[in-house]
């Protein structure tokens, strides 16, 4: 099983009071599934995605990331799942400024030593970044950025995709090629793809579908 | 309106009170250091008016014996007073004993200038003691506590008002004690005279007139060294500003988005640059207080320390106690409030042309503007324009210091540029992703550290020049003064009657007696002393020559010319072969110049023969004896039970370098405090910035963490990241140490004190500096990169969430 997640409980500390957020989630992905998961805003997504990444721990409850633990892993075993396990592409898409389009793209390939600069120029070819190579994030438009962030988790080929609304400012056209692209590579691969979207259309096309409310999965 | 948007801007502070102690405290420690300095120079300058004021000599011409003899006849006086001449005694000379010395006034109470007296001397109950035997001395009360208990010296009296180091003594027994009987230092000329009184030829031929001493006597030589602290001061000032300014710079970035609301509510934009300027007199005032305070303690610790490098130096004596003087802590205040001013000008002046609508964001702190960078190196490469023009055209001290400080400001200005070159080459040459990333955003950081690192390359450069002039002084020093002193033992007759009996019972028992006699008087209008050598072996062998000929040591002992010091050379402007007109009438060509390291004075070396004939009367009491350094000791027990020569008149050559070496010892600690604390300035520089840049920081580390890096390895990489630009800044601070020393010693120091000083190079200094200032930046670096990798993990995500 590439993730099992077993009620996870989550709360943020805001202004001095507890809001909890996940009140027991329970999810699992098999190699080669892809899952949306949809809910209103603010209803926890984003969170239950930062949980599975290790970018966070869970109050309670339990995440296995292809066979690791999360919960009884060390930092730096944390580090090293986001760097060679997981592709996280962030809803925010948090590109590192001091870098060029093609040094974002590649880098975490490079840090997890799977740099491959065949692939990365064929997803710069088809997340259409040719000729933005030499710019840096600052010099980029919100859909662009998003594609480089697609582009820099795709790039290290990852066992589980983590994607926070990946289209969310991508017209539908770039949407569904990006789509494509991640599709493919799930069934190349043989790896999974957890999506947060808003639309039904995309949603529709992935094999299985949750849905957050009340800090629960329904 | 104006009362609310105050308080507005002032909360700031209340949520930022790190912000507000930067701030404060970089602006208190400037002060500090400056108006530390200032104090030490007002008390200075105090003193040496009060020196030149002893007995109205300020105000007084005075009669001196003429042709340079050191004393005159005290018949003279009697025989001046009978014939109508109002006309005082006076006496001076330095008294010592065991290590422990003071200058001697003698006078007469009854005729002296009243005002300058202590008026207690006239007072019935005393002037009974004054002038009987033991008689009484009268110092300034710090003098007078100074002396308590030393023996030789009549009972002690302190009095208010007087210069600190002398004793006011009666002149018969200033006589006793200085071993001069029957005799006199010159006659004050009292402002009374009667209308007609015979010429002075007809009385007393053997008198001049002199003017009275000028006030800047003191003042003029010691000016140099002066100015010399007030540079550093200004340094360490300069280095203060950076603080200021980047902290001022930061608080206005921070509040931009206020100052658009304030705006936006119909504050006018008038208004509100009054407000903040306001706010910056405020922050000024109060940090300016405590810098004065700070100031006072440092001028405190390290006065005594400079007034001994004065005494020594130029033989003024300052008072090593310091006073609250106006003129310094209202000159403090006031570069505090123009430092202040500086600092906050450009952000006021931004502000001013600001548009309502600008982003509200702070930008202009993290982004790496090629442009400024290019227009920083334009100004840089204009003021090295400057400085080599200084370095052409200059002239005097004045022109030194517009070469230094042209030349510092320039490379401060132009180290951004460099850095950034040298980090582009870096990422060049850099292989792994994460390398990569490093470079990149080293340089993405520089703008936000560009201050701090400008005053770690002042400090350091200052640091290495400074360094390396002591250094390479020091090395001179003691290599001249081994050359300078080969006598093993050096002896002072008490009479020259004694001085004849001397001479005969030492010549069989040492190798060789060498005179040491000398006059003073006056050569092309500066006070120089003569001294004559005699025809020996030991000065061709061992007195450093600058300038001469193969037998400029013959031309001397024919008594067919002259030599002099460095000072009086480069003073006079002298070349070999010009004739020179000695006091008295007589003219020497010049056939040498001999290096004279420390002596403000300037000298002139007659053969020994050519000495006595033009001056008969000169002081023949002082011999340097060349004996078996191993028979010194003996010499000494034996010099002393034949002669009873108390042991302050015989004095060893390994006391002598001793007693020379810790005059600079001293001169070099107050530079050396000084260093420290820019250092110290610096690195607090260093510390703010990185801690203010660590918070604005987070969304350019959040993503590389979430890609798989741990906390602990980013801080460890944020601490590499301070190290490498500390060391980066210390390549570029070597070269400009070195032309900074460079310039010290070849340009400032033979306009200061007229010598010119080689220079060595000391590689190990600059390796342990960088190795100091590694660990200045590492700790500096040190809290924001424990902050970093203990930040807990959701406050990084809240970077992503807050992106946008
Ligand atoms: N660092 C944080 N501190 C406090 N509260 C937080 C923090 N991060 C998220 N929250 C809160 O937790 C809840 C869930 O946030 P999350 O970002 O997971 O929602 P989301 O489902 O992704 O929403 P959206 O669709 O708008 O992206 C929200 O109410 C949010 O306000
Ligand atoms: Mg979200």
């Amino acid at each position: 099983m590439l993730l099992n997640i077993e009620n996870v409980e989550k709360s943020h500390v805001s202004g001095g009071s507890r809001v909890a957020v996940l009140r027991g989630v329970s999810l699992s992905l098999e190699a080669g599934e892809t899952v949306a998961l949809t809910g209103e805003s603010g209803s926890g997504k984003s969170t239950c995605l930062h949980l599975c990444a290790g970018l966070d721990r869970p109050d309670a409850g339990r995440i296995v990331v292809v066979g690791c633990d999360l919960a009884r892993a060390d930092d730096a075993t944390l580090a090293g799942l986001r760097r060679g396990t997981v592709g996280l592409i962030f809803q925010q898409f948090n590109l590192i400024p001091s870098l060029t389009v093609r040094a974002n793209l590649a880098f975490q390939a490079r840090l997890s030593g799977r740099d491959d600069p065949d692939w990365c120029g064929e997803l710069a070819m088809r997340l259409g970044l040719e000729g933005l190579h030499d710019r840096y994030p600052e010099q980029l438009s919100g859909g662009q950025q998003q594609r480089v962030a697609i582009g820099r988790a795709l790039a290290a080929r990852p066992a589980l995709i983590l994607a926070d609304e990946p289209t969310g400012n991508l017209d539908e056209a770039t949407g569904d090629a990006v789509l494509d692209l991640m599709l493919e590579l799930v069934a190349e691969s043989g790896a999974g793809l957890l999506m947060v979207t808003h639309s039904p259309r995309l949603a529709g096309r992935l094999g299985r579908r949750v849905r957050l409310t009340g800090g629960r999965l329904a | 309106m104006r009362r609310v948007a105050l308080s507005a801007l002032l909360a700031h502070w209340r949520r930022h009170p790190l912000q507000l102690a930067t701030l404060l405290l970089g602006l208190a420690l400037a002060t500090a250091l400056w108006s530390g300095v200032q104090a030490i120079n007002a008390e200075a300058r105090a003193s040496y008016a009060r020196a030149a004021g002893v007995l109205g000599q300020d105000r007084l011409e005075s009669l001196v014996p003429a042709r340079g003899l050191p004393h005159l006849d005290q018949d003279i006086f009697v025989s001046l007073r009978r014939a109508g001449w109002q006309v005082s005694p006076l006496l001076e000379g330095q008294w010592s004993r065991a290590g422990i010395s003071v200058q001697i006034v003698g006078l007469d109470p009854f005729t002296a200038p009243r005002s300058a007296l202590p008026g207690m001397i006239l007072d019935e109950t005393r002037i009974t003691d004054f002038l009987a035997p033991p008689g009484l001395a009268y110092g300034a009360p710090e003098t007078v506590a100074a002396l308590t208990g030393v023996v030789g010296l009549p009972p002690l009296a302190a009095a208010e008002g007087m210069a600190p180091g002398l004793l006011f003594t009666d002149i018969g027994i200033a006589q006793s004690l200085l071993r001069a009987e029957g005799r006199l230092s010159r006659l004050l000329i009292l402002p009374d005279q009667p209308r007609s009184r015979p010429e002075l030829a007809a009385i007393a031929p053997g008198l001049e007139r002199r003017a009275p001493i000028e006030q800047a006597d003191s003042a003029q030589l010691t000016g140099s060294f002066h100015l010399n602290l007030t540079a550093f001061g200004l340094l360490s000032f300069a280095v203060g500003l950076f603080i200021v300014h980047s902290a001022i710079g930061l608080a206005f970035e921070q509040r931009r988005p206020m100052f658009r609301t304030l705006r936006a509510l119909g504050l006018p934009l008038r208004d509100l640059v009054v407000v903040l300027a306001g706010e910056v007199v405020l922050l000024a005032l109060v940090a300016g207080l405590v810098g004065i305070a700070l100031g006072y303690l440092i001028a405190a610790a390290l006065l005594p320390d400079v007034a001994a490098t004065l005494r020594g130096l130029y033989g003024a004596t300052v008072s090593g106690s310091l006073s609250l003087r106006p003129e310094w802590w209202l000159g403090g205040l006031g570069m505090a409030l123009a430092g202040a001013a500086i600092a906050a000008g450009q952000s006021l002046w931004r502000l001013w042309r600001l548009p309502l609508l600008a982003p509200a964001q702070p930008t202009a702190w993290a982004r790496a503007s090629t442009r400024a960078l290019a227009r920083q190196g334009i100004a840089a490469g204009g003021l090295a324009l400057v400085a080599v023009l200084a370095a052409v055209h200059g002239q005097g001290i004045a022109g030194g210091f517009i070469l230094l400080g042209a030349l510092l400001i320039s490379a401060a200005l132009a180290l951004p540029g460099i850095l950034a070159l040298m980090l582009a080459g870096g990422a060049r040459l850099a292989r792994g992703a994460l390398a990569q990333w490093f470079w990149a955003d080293t340089r993405q950081q520089l703008p936000g550290l560009s201050l701090a690192l400008m005053a770690l390359l002042l400090a350091l450069s200052a640091n290495i020049g400074v360094g390396t002039m002591v250094a390479s002084f020091r090395l001179t020093f003691t290599d001249w003064l081994d050359q300078r002193l080969p006598s093993e033992l050096y002896v002072t007759a008490r009479d020259q009657e004694e001085a004849r009996r001397l001479r005969d019972w030492l010549a069989p028992r040492i190798d060789a007696l060498l005179p040491i006699w000398k006059v003073e008087g006056t050569i092309l209008g500066g006070p120089v002393e003569i001294y004559g050598v005699a025809d020996h072996r030991t000065y061709p062998d061992n007195w450093p020559l600058i300038l001469g000929e193969a037998d400029t040591w013959q031309v001397l002992a024919r008594g067919q010319g002259m030599i002099v010091n460095e000072q009086l050379w480069r003073r006079a402007d002298l070349a070999l072969g010009d004739t020179v007109p000695l006091p008295g009438g007589a003219v020497r060509a010049l056939v040498g110049v001999y290096a004279d390291y420390g002596n403000p004075k300037g000298q002139v070396i007659l053969g020994l023969d050519d000495l006595t004939a033009l001056y008969p009367d000169v002081d023949r009491r002082r011999y340097a004896i060349r004996t078996d350094p191993a028979a010194v000791p003996e010499l000494k027990t034996a010099l002393t039970e034949e002669f009873g020569l108390p042991s302050d008149s015989m004095i060893d050559q390994g006391r002598v370098k001793e007693i020379s070496l810790m005059v600079f010892e001293r001169t070099f600690l107050v530079t050396g405090a000084l260093n420290v604390l820019t250092m110290a300035v610096a690195g607090f520089a260093m510390f703010t910035s990185l801690l203010t840049l660590s918070t604005m920081r987070l969304p350019q580390l959040a993503p590389v963490w979430a890609l798989g890096l741990t906390r602990r390895r980013l801080a460890r990489l944020e601490l590499i990241r301070a190290m490498l630009l500390a060391g980066l800044t210390l390549l570029v601070a070597v070269p400009v140490g070195l032309i900074l020393a460079w310039v010290l010693l070849a340009v400032i120091n033979v306009a200061a004190f007229g010598w010119k000083l080689p220079m060595h190079l000391f590689p190990a200094d600059w390796l342990w500096l960088g190795l100091l200032a590694l660990a200045a930046a590492g700790l500096a670096a040190a809290w924001p990169a424990w902050r970093l990798a203990r930040l807990a993990p959701s406050d990084l995500l809240k970077v992503f969430a807050d992106e946008r």
